[in-house]
């Protein structure tokens, strides 16, 4: 298994001089899993969109290392998958196509038979050369997931995982994020009671006080 | 696994490529407006038989409008279709700039190739007497044009006045573009020897490096956030 570290110290971020949050300092190893919970605008994406090097910081600094080495924050994305309502794909390309842009754009030696067969994973892979436009959101949602361990990442970001998905999709998102407990880190934002205990931590973020830091 | 021999830069151009002809978002508007800007130019010369040097200014007037009415799409369609956020996700920003001057080139050079033959043909007294100045006034103006949009619409593409900032915006930056092409253009008319239209092209391929490399450097700040 890859030895992985995040480790995140004084977290802060302020919109327009609204402090989303502050002082997050939290650290995950390999086999870690992580839930973060709070309200509506507590600033649950914007902790995921940080982490993945989406979002600076306002304060704070996050410290990446795989293997012992330390990844800068430009490439910080190699490492990550992420699924989110926010990460489109392209709607005028089908699902086939998308993974293969993607392959491309992040250097990926990655054979066609390969892409089918993640498409197969969930249950895509007859429709794999339909655009996306034609789909419906749930099965768009299924492409995200596609899309998002296209590069076997060890960091796993999952923004509402369950959203717009039926029975057999949310099964097919806890099988694979019991996987990603084997093999990586999984981070989870949600504000479904049931998704809270899919990981070993809680992050609250509403009883994060201003200023006080809180361990996982 | 990261080993693959396509660079990030052309799959980026090859994905808008392949987007744009099946869209057709931003070459039929494109085409539309220099056919009915040629045509109304059409109507308000009537019999009237302007200088070559004014109907080679209005050539790249007509450029210039066609540009900002489409090279912004390249940005604001991944905006308003929100890839964007994907797109930063798994690209370097180096490479979303390259992959996109790429596209607005191809875009400008095709649309600018037809609007020429077009205005050749249909606006009797545009004749070029020294082709070689057009030719190199024409790849030198396109080059920069296409420069310059790419950064102006990355910039704009997060404003909420999109489709009005584009122009404001790119005119006083493309200005010292325009007044050099449209006096190169000029010379090109009246059948000037090559060595008359230098400085014009000196001060177009100048240009055009400078509006590379600031955009190049100033990509990642526009990109990010």
């Amino acid at each position: 298994m890859v030895k992985i570290s995040l480790e995140v110290s004084g977290l802060e971020k302020v919109f327009n001089r609204r402090k989303v949050f502050s002082d997050i300092s939290l650290t995950m190893r390999e086999s870690d899993s992580l839930t973060i919970t709070g309200r509506n605008g507590a600033g649950k994406s914007t902790l995921l969109k940080i982490l993945s090097g989406l979002l600076s910081p306002s304060r704070g600094t996050i410290d990446f290392s795989v293997d012992q080495n330390p990844v800068s924050d430009g490439l910080r994305h190699r490492y990550i998958g992420f699924v989110a309502p926010y990460l489109q794909l392209y709607d005028e390309f089908s699902a086939l196509e998308n993974l293969d842009f993607f392959r491309k754009v992040r250097g990926l030696d990655v054979s066609r038979s390969s892409l089918l067969e993640l498409l197969e994973r969930f249950s895509l892979a007859e429709r794999g050369a339909e655009p996306l436009r034609t789909f419906s959101s749930g099965m768009k949602q299924r492409v995200k997931y596609a899309f998002a361990l296209l590069h076997r990442p060890p960091v796993l970001l999952l923004d509402e995982p369950s959203s717009n998905l039926d029975a057999e999709g949310i099964d097919a998102v806890y099988r694979i994020v019991d996987d990603q407990k084997q093999r990586g880190i999984v981070v989870i934002a949600t504000s479904n009671a049931e998704e809270l205990h899919r990981c070993d931590q809680v992050l609250d973020l509403d009883r994060i006080a201003p200023k006080s830091s809180i361990p996982v | 696994m990261h080993s693959s021999r396509f660079s990030p830069a052309s799959s980026i151009f090859a994905k808008d490529l392949r987007s744009e002809i099946r869209t057709r978002y931003a070459l039929n508007a494109l085409l539309m407006f220099v056919i009915t800007t040629i045509a109304v130019i059409l109507f308000a010369i009537g019999n009237e038989t302007p200088a070559p040097e004014i109907l080679s200014g209005v050539f790249w007037v007509i450029v210039f409008f066609s540009a900002m009415s489409g090279l912004s799409r390249t940005f604001i369609a991944e905006e308003e279709r929100g890839t964007v956020m994907t797109l930063r996700l798994v690209a370097r920003p180096l490479s979303v700039y390259a992959g996109k001057l790429l596209f607005n080139i191809a875009l400008m050079v095709s649309l600018n190739l037809f609007t020429a033959v077009l205005y050749g043909a249909v606006i009797t007294n545009f004749r070029i007497e020294n082709y070689a100045i057009f030719a190199a006034a024409f790849v030198l103006g396109t080059l920069g044009l296409a420069s310059a949009s790419t950064i102006i619409a990355a910039i704009i593409s997060k404003a909420n006045t999109k489709g009005t900032l584009y122009p404001v915006l790119s005119f006083p930056i493309l200005l010292p573009l325009l007044l050099s092409v449209i006096d190169a253009t000029k010379k090109s008319v009246e059948g000037a020897p090559f060595s008359e239209a230098l400085g014009d092209l000196q001060v177009l391929l100048s240009y055009l490096i400078a509006m590379t490399v600031v955009s190049y450097l100033l990509f990642d700040f526009v990109w990010n956030e």
